[in-house]
């Protein structure tokens, strides 16, 4: 068993909303993370799925604590970051990088790529044995660009490119926790899998503990050994890989996993069709008991007086957890031996 | 197949601008048959988009030089005279854009938006074109209709402002839509309501559609034929099975290898296509494909970087690529398919 690296527990994140026309009075909070327990492992590669507004990219800054939580804790490698200062944060700062979705707003312009690269060393004042600038280019080799490009500026590459200079820089400091927040939802499918291979490759390589963040299902299995899926804040279903795909239980996993188009028209023949109606409710004001009831086609009275805790069911393995008063295995991506008939 | 309402012959789009000739698209025909969806699927900078613009004739005519031919229903539409042009759009001939924030107006409300088009198409009165918004919006799934048929686009939920467009676009019952990236902007959930309603009123009043797309699933949920675009041209063309099943080209090849699946074996790596798209302004020589193509050595001599391969057969399943018809069958099923999980 490896050790766990980063715990998060009732996690919560509102932001204020402020009305009125001159003095910005507060007339309410989106409650953007709710309660979000986590567990990361040494190593491990996570991922966090779900819409729009659900809380993952919210809840990925707060790993990386670029926000303060408004409740909860954060404890790292041992030592609680909940309400560090940035003094405190300075020496776990360079254990804990970031990739962001827009490798074009994500690059200074006026930067060169070396520049943009050794940032993080020159911040956090980190001269590695045969300087910074070899550095720069072993980890331009290593993403997978020239490192003669050493002078060149962001608008010089296509934005594949961008990506991988972007994942140069998380790389600098050999962190152990990578937060990628769709790391790959801005690329063409093809340069996708460039990425995709490229930062497999380095968290297999070099042991480093990755939180995926996208809305991808597809993406997020090909990469993550342990998912979890959020709705309006909170994690519905937390389960390794296989179960999650094979063996979901929380009918929000059931209709993520029923309106993924797949590229192949036979697997659109065999598997299940459920739809929700409707859209995700505000996270201002969000629905009592179950926060997915209001779309729920299982929901009942006690869905909206009572909210289910996020607990092991029954009839799962270990460490898979799911919030549902009426959790129910249901296979809804048909295997291969199914699409073979 | 003499119901063929859209034929596009030898499209040629090209724009001048400061750094020379960009040839967005450069020689692309295809027919539509009604009641019909045909996918068009391509990387960002393809043509896809281009070309379909030109159909309605909504590029700048100062910078863009549109030659060949589109027909529809018998009308020649290249050169057409914009009053002519102006007659079909929104009336024959419909759109829906990817963003369905910024493709409406703020200043209407969603039912002026919809009755003006059909005002204008078809002389109504306004008590009567509000019974069409009001009716339309119904069609398309908005609750309480003539209560929201009063809503500016800024009160509607992302989903519904793409239903809101549907509706504006079918209101004058076009006979062929063409809806570019329709629910790129949507989450999961909404995309497979969306979607539904789309082949609903498809099947309902037998509107031909070109749907374009990035997305493979999308495709093969939608569409009945597929045309795959890379540098401006069409390198593969035929049904949704055709091209996903048994695909030809090796930029078709690329593209499926590139996308992980929902089920299937997770340690069968991705297989992205190398390099990057190329520029459009100065093509490669040949077959646009040939610098990132890995099958260049089965194709004799250097056939490849001096002849631009044809799309071949002319009719029903075809690639315009030199690898022989049995190449390619072989490559795809000895050591393509394996690749696709």
């Amino acid at each position: 068993m490896t050790e766990t690296l980063l715990e998060a527990r009732g996690l919560k994140m509102h932001f204020p909303v402020r009305g009125g026309s001159i003095i910005k009075r507060k007339v309410g909070v989106v409650q953007a993370v709710d309660g979000v327990d986590l567990d990361l492992r040494e190593g491990e590669s996570f991922g966090l799925v779900g819409e729009s507004g659900c809380g993952k990219s919210t809840t990925g800054r707060l790993i990386a604590r670029l926000l303060e939580p408004t409740e909860g804790t954060i404890t790292y490698a041992g030592r609680d970051i909940t309400h560090a200062s940035r003094k405190q944060l300075a020496p776990i700062r360079p254990e804990i990088q970031m990739i962001f979705q827009d490798p074009y707003s994500s690059l200074n312009p006026r930067h060169t790529v070396g520049g943009i690269i050794a940032g993080p060393m020159e911040v956090n004042n980190i001269n590695p044995p045969g300087g910074r600038h070899k550095k720069v280019q072993e980890l331009l080799e290593t993403v997978g660009l020239n490192p003669e490009h050493y002078n060149r500026y962001p608008h010089e590459f296509s934005g594949g490119q961008r990506q991988r200079i972007g994942v140069a820089r998380a790389l600098a400091l050999e962190p152990k926790l990578i937060v990628a927040d769709e790391p790959v939802s801005a690329l063409d499918v093809s340069i996708q899998a460039q990425v995709v291979n490229l930062l497999q490759r380095l968290q297999r390589d070099m042991g480093i503990a990755f939180v995926f963040i996208a809305h991808d299902l597809a993406v997020v299995r090909h990469f993550s050994q342990r998912i979890a899926v959020m709705y309006l804040g909170k994690i519905v279903e937390i389960a390794d890989r296989a179960d999650l795909y094979n063996n979901p239980h929380h009918p929000y996993t059931h209709a993520l996993l029923s309106s993924v188009p797949e590229a192949d028209p036979d697997s659109e023949k065999h598997r299940e069709r459920i739809r929700l109606t409707g859209d995700v409710p505000s996270p201002i004001n969000p629905p009592s008991g179950c926060r997915f009831r209001t779309r729920c086609w299982k929901a009942q009275d006690i869905c909206a007086t009572e909210e289910p805790p996020l607990v092991q069911l029954e009839s799962t393995t270990t460490g898979h957890l799911a919030a549902c008063h009426f959790p129910e295995s249901r296979q809804v991506i048909p295997d291969a031996e199914a699409l073979a008939d | 197949m003499n119901d063929v309402i859209l034929s596009v012959r030898d499209l040629k789009v090209h724009f001048s601008t400061e750094d020379g000739v960009v040839k967005a698209v450069d020689g692309l025909s295809y027919d539509l048959t009604k009641g019909r969806t045909l996918g068009i699927v391509g990387e960002s900078g393809s043509g896809k988009s281009v070309s379909n613009l030109a159909i309605l004739g909504l590029h700048n005519p100062e910078k863009t030089a549109v030659s060949g031919e589109i027909t529809f229903e018998g009308k020649q539409l290249v050169g057409a005279r914009e009053s002519e042009l102006q007659r079909l759009r929104g009336n024959q001939i419909s759109m829906i854009f990817q963003d369905p924030l910024t493709s409406l107006s703020p200043y209407y409300t969603v039912g002026e938006q919809i009755a003006e088009t059909y005002r204008r198409h078809t002389g109504a009165g306004k008590s009567q074109a509000r019974k069409r918004a009001i009716e339309m919006l119904t069609k398309v799934g908005i609750p309480q209709p003539d209560r929201r048929v009063d809503d500016y686009p800024h009160q509607f939920s992302g989903g519904m402002r793409q239903r809101a467009m549907i509706a504006i676009a079918l209101c004058c019952d076009p006979a062929l839509l063409i809806a570019d990236e329709p629910t790129t902007a949507l989450d999961v959930t909404v995309q497979a309501q969306i979607l539904d309603l789309l082949r609903d009123l498809q099947s309902e009043f037998n509107t031909a559609i070109i749907l374009i797309t990035h997305d493979m699933g999308v495709v093969a949920q939608m569409a009945d034929d597929v045309l795959v675009m890379y540098a401006g041209r069409c390198v593969e063309r035929g049904t949704v099975r055709d091209v996903l099943k048994a695909p030809e080209h090796p930029y078709s090849w690329g593209l499926l290898s590139s996308i992980p699946s929902l089920s299937g074996d997770v340690e069968v790596p991705l297989v992205p296509v190398r390099g990057t798209p190329p520029s459009l302004i100065d093509p490669p020589s040949g077959c646009p494909f040939h610098p990132r193509c890995d099958f260049r050595s089965r194709v004799p001599g250097d056939l490849c970087v001096t002849k631009r391969p044809d799309l071949e057969p002319a009719r029903g399943h075809g690639s315009a690529c030199h690898l022989s018809t049995s190449d390619k069958r072989l490559i795809f099923t000895e050591e393509i398919q394996q690749r696709l999980g």
